[in-house]
């Protein structure tokens, strides 16, 4: 039987399983040694059962106009939970510093005057939203929910990738790895203290309706989908069944009387909070594109109002343009006077001559991107594109140098990886989900592990033909359970379950009469042929 | 209709109920055994086999793997899953002279895949075929039997089940106490999670999850819903009604459920194993009184040479 492990390749990038003498990482102790006690057939039996519990249950993706198992590996992504002790709070820093930052470019805009980001530098983003200025969310929360991209350098140190607060995707498949992992290895399940994720849709809602417009008794919320046809969609219907609420379509809402109101059988309801997967752009007709059938008209003007909240708030993108990315450590320092826990990746800004002279000459090592780009659409990595690419690539950085940044290429950490041949190192990056409900910010424990399949590929997005871990976050504290009333609690030994009642004719007593029944077939069987009797039946 | 043919038909209801029942039970409590890492697997596998009215080892761990040895894969205790399964396929034989040719071979065809369903790799499989077995046959049984008495003996023997199981499954709460499955598990092993989302969004209070599973009025698990169906099934066997008194499986059922029905909620809540093990016994006496009612032939007549 081969090894599992056999041949398995060490490259530059970090090895979260691997160490460079190949033994097994701490964290991954357990599961190494699981996973080698498994021949490679039993690994892919389980890697099918996976595959398929997910066709069953529906997780699927839409990729190009088809609809497709979201692909989970087998092999799950393993943090300590040390670690989680630092990237948790890292993640909650970013989005209270991020949160600060909101609230002042759509308000007092203290940051530019006190010369920290460039006025320039907001006023020229795609996603900045004028028609935002003014709208002041209920409980001061913009970042309702937002997903960090975290990726490990080849040192193995913590680095912030970009941030995601507009409508980071992704949770569901967090919530249903876990299911379908449990369900798959509950040998590990048993020997590890994996910290649970069930809790995100209870956070969520509690975190909207927290929200939710100041003098509303039981606040309505619903969940706003472009629509079936979303790649998406998955998650949002996800979302909305495990909060309880209603999924709805922007052809079910509209706005009257200064109020949102959804269409029902029993006529018109009001709508108090909407969680909304639609992008800005399509949120509104008389704001934005006016072409719109997503959203519905009217909604902005309510949200300011204040008779109806949107979460997240209506021009966060400013927060998560990728220039304003290189300021973030300084926002973190101004607005909360605390020294950044994650760093940034380094990074050109392409508007200062010396760094834009800089990167036209070593396109070929640097990864660029484009500010506003999300799901790794118009992103160029270096040593793989073609010459042609880096031309054309270099007269677009000259055109529009604040269209642009450049990194070097980081080589994310890698994970033994299901593939074709066996396990193999395939690069991840992390994405860990935070929901504000105003007091605090809460990191939920692990986040979307998003693995890039193709060999040496470094770009993960689910977009880009990505497939995706179970993020395991080990040890940690016991929760505080709920209180149990007290005439709940009855100490098990003391208390006789109450006789499961079987019918008389069945159990020991009926063995008996079959034995009969049988002895009598026998001498019926022996009797001669000729005694004319019926047949036993 | 015999005696004898009416009780196998209230037995198949029963059994498939509870084979159905354990099913979602067990699948719950292990997945949730799994998935938290506090859930005190030998607390919650005692409580367990507590509830199921198992004998519980003094000492030593009790795992998963008894439980489900127990529940699940024994085949000759109805009391497990295959069991039942296995009883429910001998009624039917008994009965199949009654039974829609669909009906039987539904749950013949469920026995003899069960020698290949048992012990697979994941417990999940198994649970699943289970439930998919019993809808399959719960469907039949709703599509194909005739509303006369075999379908009221079907159904009545399906809702003492049921409001016996769903009691059950909400002492488990009680008494693995912290350590014991959260509402959700409890909602969610019933069907009942979505719907109760829906109804009361997703704060899962104590008081709206056991007041969901107690006295939905709608929800076809709750025990009231289940308590209420066999009232009905009884009164439709037995439409006379005395002026003055009540025949006994009716008493037994109608005491507790208006015992549930119009006490306020949270003083049931405050004795909650108390009062299901009411129901249990309320379910247990009920059948009994059914048996004696309508299977009276169990009494088998001694003959002693001497007194002639």
């Amino acid at each position: 039987m081969a090894d599992l492990f056999d041949d398995y390749p060490t490259g530059a990038a970090w090895d979260e399983m691997i160490d460079p003498e190949g033994g097994p990482t701490a964290a991954y102790r357990h599961v190494h040694a699981a996973l080698a006690r498994l021949s490679t057939g039993e690994v892919r039996g389980r890697a099918d059962t996976l595959a398929r519990s997910y066709l069953t249950q529906g997780v699927t993706f839409d990729l190009a106009g088809e609809e497709r198992p979201f692909p989970i590996d087998v092999v799950p992504r393993v943090l300590a939970g040390e670690e989680w002790e630092v990237l948790a709070p890292g993640v909650s820093q970013r989005v209270r510093a991020l949160e600060a930052f909101l609230a002042d470019v759509y308000g007092p805009q203290r940051a530019v005057e006190d010369g920290v980001v460039p006025r320039a530098l907001i006023v020229s983003s795609t996603n900045f939203a004028r028609q935002a200025i003014g709208i002041e969310p209920p409980n001061g929360v913009r970042v309702h929910v937002s997903g960090i991209d975290l990726v490990r350098d080849s040192l193995g140190d913590w680095r912030v990738l970009e941030d995601n607060v507009r409508v980071p995707s992704g949770v569901s498949y967090v919530l249903s790895n876990r299911r379908a992992m449990a369900q798959t290895f509950p040998e590990l399940f048993a020997s590890l203290r994996i910290r649970p994720v069930a809790d995100y849709s209870r956070r969520l809602l509690a975190a909207l309706v927290a929200a939710a417009p100041s003098g509303v008794d039981e606040p309505n919320v619903v969940v706003l989908t472009p629509g079936v046809f979303n790649s998406a969609y998955f998650e949002h219907s996800l979302l909305a069944r495990t909060m309880g609420v209603e999924l709805v379509e922007g052809s079910d809402l509209f706005c009257a009387g200064g109020r949102v109101w959804m269409r029902t059988t029993h006529g018109r309801r009001r709508v108090d909070v909407i969680y909304r997967r639609v992008d800005d752009d399509f949120l509104d007709p008389v704001a934005f594109r006016s072409d719109s059938l997503l959203g519905s008209p009217g909604l902005l003007a309510a949200a300011r109002n204040g008779t109806v909240t949107l979460a997240n708030a209506v021009g966060n993108g400013v927060a998560d343009d990728k220039l304003l990315y290189t300021y973030v450590p300084d926002l973190i320092r101004y607005y909360l006077s605390e020294e950044p826990i994650i760093r940034n990746v380094d990074t050109w800004r392409l508007e200062e001559p010396a760094a834009l002279a800089e990167v036209l000459d070593r396109l070929d090592e640097l990864v660029v991107k484009p500010v506003d780009g999300s799901g790794g659409k118009g992103l160029v990595v270096g040593p793989k594109a073609s010459r042609a690419e880096l031309d054309a690539l270099r007269v677009r950085l000259q055109e529009d140098p604040r269209g642009w940044i450049a990194q070097p290429v980081v080589q994310l950490s890698t994970v033994p990886t299901l593939v074709e041949d066996g396990l193999r190192p395939r690069h991840v990056d992390l994405r860990p989900f935070a929901v504000n409900d105003g007091d605090s910010v809460w990191v939920l424990p692990g986040g979307l592990t998003r693995v890039a399949l193709p060999e040496g590929q470094l770009v993960v997005n689910s977009s880009q033909g990505g497939g995706s871990k179970d993020t395991w976050v080990l040890g940690g504290q016991v929760p505080k359970r709920s209180a149990v009333r007290a005439g709940l609690v009855a100490p098990a030994a003391a208390h006789p379950g109450v006789p499961i009642d079987a019918s008389p004719h069945d159990g020991a007593p009926a063995l008996v009469q079959m034995q009969q029944q049988q002895q009598q077939q026998q001498q019926q069987g022996q009797r001669p042929t000729t005694s004319g009797g019926g047949a036993p039946c | 209709m015999l005696s004898r043919i009416a009780e196998s038909l209230f037995w198949i209801g029963r059994y498939v109920e509870r084979a159905d029942d354990t099913a979602r039970l067990l699948d719950v409590h292990l997945q949730i055994i799994l998935e938290d890492p506090w859930a005190s697997e030998d607390l919650a596998c005692r409580s367990l086999l507590t509830v199921m009215d198992r004998p519980v080892p003094d000492e030593g761990l009790v795992g998963r793997e008894t439980v489900l040895d127990l529940l699940a894969y024994d085949r000759f205790v109805p009391s497990s899953i295959a069991g039942s399964l296995t009883a429910a396929r001998e009624n039917a034989r008994r009965a199949r002279e009654i039974l829609s040719t669909d009906l039987w071979e539904s749950l013949n065809a469920t026995w003899n895949q069960l020698p290949t369903r048992v012990r697979p790799a994941r417990a999940h499989d198994y649970f699943t075929w289970v439930r998919e077995r019993a809808a399959m046959v719960n469907g039949l049984v709703d599509s194909v039997t005739p509303r006369d008495d075999t379908w009221r003996f079907l159904v009545l023997g399906r809702s003492i089940e049921r409001a016996d199981m769903t009691a059950r499954l909400l002492t488990t709460r009680a008494l693995a106490g912290a350590a014991g499955p959260g509402w959700t598990t409890l909602l969610r092993s019933c069907g009942a999670y979505e719907s109760f989302l829906r109804l009361h969004k997703a704060s899962v209070s104590e008081e709206r999850a056991a007041g969901y599973l107690l006295l939905d009025r709608l929800f076809p698990r709750s025990v009231l819903f289940a308590l209420n169906t066999a009232e009905a099934m009884l009164l439709e066997l037995d439409p006379v009604l005395e002026r003055s008194r009540v025949e006994d499986a009716r008493r037994h059922i109608g005491l507790v459920r208006s015992s549930l029905e119009y006490r306020p909620l949270l003083e049931v809540l405050d004795h909650l194993p108390e009062e299901m093990e009411k129901v249990q016994r309320a379910c247990s006496a009920a059948s009994d009184a059914i048996r004696s009612r309508y299977f009276p032939a169990d009494l088998t007549t001694q003959w002693i040479g001497e007194a002639l």
